[in-house]
Order: structure tokens, then sequence, then C-alpha cells
């Protein structure tokens, strides 16, 4: 099965990076030639066989790819549910297709150093595992309130060899570790590559990870059609930042008898409540008040809670092409215990707001991006549900 | 020429009465921080200036307002220094015409890169790591003077002038237009820093240290900034 980074459309970014009106690079000028250096690097990868070669290699002898669709038979047996199991992906979850994508990458630019933000964690694990398998130099930015929620992952990325660095300013979580992260770029952009977890940030970034994730929807859609016989009647994906939905999305967008259901915490819904602001260095629809401060924004899982959101999301609203719907944390942990006990498998609560969704939209025949696996959860969910004695 | 000093203060209650000191302690330019949650360019010193002006309900409206009393205050330019989420939210045109109308001048936007809203007049930054094209696009579109941002890196006091400003001053100096004033700022905390700066520079921008200062009051700053301009005043 064909794994290259490459999507079926070519990314609606205009040339000065903007996604309808959203994207762009609002940063300062110190990092416009890396921007430029990283774009040029990103074009060069994509037109060289040798790098679509590397890292199909890297994606399933490391990976692990292609992962699995799974058909629930208990979870909702009045619908036919597809599982697409990034959560089986090495590491747990999505976040290792882009981190490996872009350590190739950070490779061919000659970086020796890589600065990473991360929420859940997912995302700190993977670029610790792929700085440790390359020998590179890893620094990973963290909120201490994610740090306390997400504490094996803290532990992994520390065994894994990487630098975590505490960030207690703000909300102490993956807004302030993001700000940090590109705070250390400026200061050692010369040296070192910034491995964003998430399709936000300066163009090309919200470009890269779409393409590197666009791997998920390439094989749903193949697997669906060989299992089926037919594509899907619905996509469904939970929406932090926006990875794992950009990417389960990308591959389907040209089919319009697709629906396609991006899922938001209820607390986090940028594009459901959100304004249009700029928040780490792009233009889109951020929680933020009337003056353009950014807002807190309040989840149960992690990896949801980021008051900003990749401007081809915002555009993909705008345009109607993807309908945006939001799951509460109560919805979620329902759907985390229903998935667990009906199917044996324990979804990350980032995933468990898509599968709330899957539950209730109107199509029958689903594909759900499962994004990460729930072992990082369990402590917060155990709390949740006030299980402990 | 005598070289430009440049202060930068947080809006806040307070800043008006700060800012009449530090011009009479000789700053030549104020620059008027508007605080955003989210300062990618700041520091650890500008950041919690700003964290503690937002607390205090420093909203655009409120730093626009403290922007005029300033203004009946002193008479040197005033440059609002304001991020690009709060232009997105108050409308480009319309903070500039406003802050025309409370006594501002020329504004800077620095996470606004040279090539994006060219049709936005504004103070363009250039860094260490700038290319010769981007140098001169900006020299050629800035309004008033040039930003040399003297590191790669944010806002804040460091032990050593930075020694990637000189080569950035020689680069501007040969691309920009020969009248174009090169004001130096990051990392400048010191009268020997400023004394150095100038020696390349047309003006010193000094943020961090004059906020730290001015935690002990206006006397205490005016006192500061009495003791760049005397190192800044040595250069011939």
């Amino acid at each position: 099965m064909p794994t290259t980074p490459a999507a079926k459309t070519n990314p609606p970014a205009d040339d000065r990076g903007l996604y309808g009106g959203y994207g762009g690079r609002y940063v300062p000028e110190t990092l416009i030639p890396a921007l430029e250096e990283l774009e040029a690097g990103w074009r060069a990868a994509l037109a060289d066989p040798d790098f679509a070669s590397e890292l199909n290699e890297l994606l399933t002898n490391f990976g692990g790819r292609p992962t699995p669709l799974t058909l629930t038979e208990r979870f909702c047996p009045s619908k036919r549910i597809y599982l697409k199991r990034e959560d089986l992906l090495h590491t747990g979850a999505h976040k290792l297709n882009n981190a490996l994508g872009q350590i190739v990458l950070a490779r061919r630019l000659g970086k020796k150093r890589i600065v990473a933000e991360t929420g859940a964690g997912q995302h700190g694990v993977a670029t610790a595992t792929v700085c440790a398998r390359f020998g590179l130099d890893c620094v990973v930015y963290m909120g201490v309130e994610d740090m306390r929620r997400q504490r094996p992952n803290v532990e992994r990325m520390e065994l894994l060899g990487a630098e975590v660095r505490p960030v207690e300013i703000g909300t102490k979580t993956l807004k302030e570790a993001t700000s940090e992260a590109i705070r250390d770029w400026i200061t050692n952009v010369e040296t070192t590559h910034y491995l964003i977890g998430s399709c936000v940030g300066p163009y090309p970034y919200p470009e890269i990870v779409r393409e590197l994730q666009s791997v998920i929807g390439r094989e749903s859609r193949e697997q669906i059609l060989a299992r089926e016989g037919r594509l899907p009647e619905a996509v469904i994906a939970c929406v932090g930042g926006g990875s794992n939905s950009i990417g389960m999305f990308a591959d389907f967008l040209d089919d319009a008898e697709v629906k396609l259901y991006g899922v938001e915490a209820a607390g986090a819904a940028s594009l459901n409540s959100g304004r249009v602001a700029v928040l780490h260095g792009a233009r889109s629809l951020v929680l933020a008040d009337e003056d353009g401060q950014i807002a807190d924004a309040f989840s149960i899982s992690a990896g949801l809670d980021y008051p900003g959101v990749g401007p081809e999301h915002a555009a993909l609203r705008d345009s109607g092409r993807v309908s945006y719907l939001t799951c509460s944390d109560d919805e979620a942990l329902a759907s985390f215990e229903r998935l667990t006990k009906t199917e044996g498998i324990i979804p990350a609560l980032e995933s468990s707001h898509a599968l709330a969704r899957a539950l209730d939209i109107d199509e029958s025949l689903v594909v759900v991006c499962l994004s990460g696996r729930g072992d990082k959860d369990l402590d917060e969910v155990l709390e949740q549900l006030g299980r402990r004695s | 020429m005598r070289g430009k000093l440049v202060i930068f203060l947080m809006s806040g209650s307070r800043t008006p009465e700060l800012a009449e000191a530090a011009v009479q302690g000789g700053a030549d330019l104020i620059e008027l921080g508007f605080p955003f949650s989210d300062p990618l360019a700041d520091g650890p010193v500008i950041r919690h200036a700003a964290e503690n002006a937002l607390a205090e309900g420093m909203r655009t409206k409120a730093c626009l307002q403290c922007l005029a009393e300033i203004r009946a205050r002193v008479q040197v330019p005033l440059v609002p220094f304001v991020y690009s989420a709060l232009l997105e939210a108050y409308g480009h045109e319309r903070f500039v015409a406003d802050a025309h109308a409370a006594g501002g001048g020329a504004i800077l936007v620095p996470d606004l890169p040279v090539d994006s809203l060219p049709e936005l007049r504004r103070i363009q930054l250039v860094a260490p790591t700038s290319t010769d094209e981007r140098i001169k696009l900006a020299a050629d579109s800035t309004d008033g003077w040039l930003y040399l941002v003297t590191l790669t890196g944010t806002t804040g006091a460091r032990k050593e002038l930075s020694s990637a400003l000189a080569g950035l001053a020689e680069r501007a100096r040969r691309l920009a237009p020969p009248e174009l004033p090169l004001y130096a700022g990051f990392g400048i905390s010191t009268p020997e820093q400023a004394r150095a700066a100038a020696e390349v520079a047309d003006g010193v921008i000094v943020g961090s240290r004059a906020i730290e200062v001015a935690e002990n009051g206006a006397e205490a700053l005016r006192r500061y900034v009495s003791s760049l301009r005397i190192a800044i005043d040595e250069v011939k």
C-alpha cells in the first residue's frame, strides 16, 4: 500500500501561504529566512523520490504502517462504524507520521537540534522517539498543568533522552508551551528545527503537517473501498489544532458524497465559537476576546485544550465542506468507556470526542479516526469517573 | 549628530508619569507597549509586564487613552508597539487613525514581516538572519527609521552586546537610503552597551531594563535613562 507523502489534492494555500485569507506568517522577522529555507527544503523533498522512499521505509518498518481499519461490532450495532487505528502506530498516536516526516526533512536541512511543544504528550513522545532514532538533541516544552495530567508521557520522553522543559507561564498548557517553543526557535534558529506538532503555526507548517498526516486518509480510503466496495457516507475525526483530522480528510475532500465531520471539545471550540485572530504565527479562528487577546481553552483532553486551530480548517469551515461539531467532557468520557467495554479498545480522550459524535450523526457507514490510544489518560479518566478509593 | 535614545514602557496607569521622567532623563522617543496575551517576540520581563498590564485592564482602548495622556505631558515622538492580533481585532486603518489622533507617530508591529500587509505603513524591523534583499525591502518601506534587532532571540537584557549588531548595521548602512536612521534594540541594558551600540547605530532602544527600573518609581527611571543618555553622548 503506498504511503508516500503526497495528498490527492493540492493544498489550497495561495503563494502567500493563505488558505482563504487564513494562515500566513505572523512571526518576527528573525524567523522569516528560516521559514523560507524550510519551504524550499520541503519543496525539494517533495520533488525527490529519495525523500518519499526514506519516509515510506520508516513509516512501514519503524512506525508500523499501514494501520488497520477495524469494523466495530458492539459499539453501535445499528451502524457500520470503522475505526482507523492510529492508536496502533508506534508510540500510540498519529503524531508519529508527522514527526518521522519532519525529522527526515530536518536532517536534509542539516539541523542538529529539535525543539517541540506538546500538550497531551503524544507529539512530545513522537518527537523524542524520532530524535532518539536519529541521535538528535531534543527539547520539548510542556505546560506544568499538562505535565501533571500526562505524567506517563513525561516519563517516556525523559527515558527517550529528551529534555522536558516545564512552562509555568499563563495557562500552563499547550498554548504557552507552543509560544515557548517558538521563542526557543527564534533564539537558536541557525542550528534548530522546530518540529511543530499540528497543522498550525506560520506557513509552510500547516501544509507540511497536513501532507505528512494525509497518509491516514489515503490508507482509509483504499481500505474502506476494499472492504465495502464503496466510499463511506461520513468520515469523522477530532479537532484540536487539527492534524489527525486534516490528514484524515485530505483524500476525501474531492469526494462530494462523503460527509466530513470535525469534532471539537466544547470548551475549546475555535471553529464553533472563535473569532478571527492571530496566534502562533498564523491568522485563524481562535478563542479570543473582542480586543484580540487570546482566551483560555478548557477540555478534559490535553490534546484538544488549545484555543486555536489550523488555518485550513478555518477555510474548510467557511466553505462548508466540513461540518464542525462539538462534544462535552462528559460525552467524551462516556464514549471512552463505551468503546473500551464494547470493543476492547481503550481510545485516547481526544479520539473519544469523535467517537461520541459518530454515534449520533445521521450517516450509517462511518470511518472514525481513532487518533491515539488511551493509556496516557487513565489517571485522568479514573479520577473523573470517581472510581478511585 | 547626537545618538537617539528610545525608551520602551508598557501601557499602564503609571506610564504617563514614567514617560515624563524618561524624557526628563534624556529619552528622545517613547515606545509604548500595547500588552498582548501571547507575545512571541518578548522575553520574560516584557511578558510579565504585559500580564500585569492586562490584569490592570489595559486593553487597546485604554492603551490609546494612555498614549493621549503621555502626549499631554511630553513633546517627543510616541511609537505604539502593537502585535498583529490586536490590530486584527481593532482594524488596521482604525488603529492607525486613532493612534494618530491620540498623539502617536509611526507604529511598530513586531510580528508582521516586511512582505506582509505592505499597505500598513510602519517601522520595519530587520534581524541578523535577514537577507540583503529583505533588508533593502524593509529600509525602502519603513516609516522614519529602521529597527535593527541586534540578536536572534527575544527581548531582554544580555550580559554582552550582541556581536551580530556590527555586521547587521554595516549591511543596513550599505543597503538603506543614505539618510535613513538605524536604531538598535534587543538585549541592550547597560550604559556601556548603549554606548557601544551608538557607535554603529544612530539610535539605541532600551526596553526590559527600563521596565525593571521603573518598578522603583519615576525618579529611579529618570536617573537610569540619564545614565544611558550620558553614555550615548560620549560617542563622537
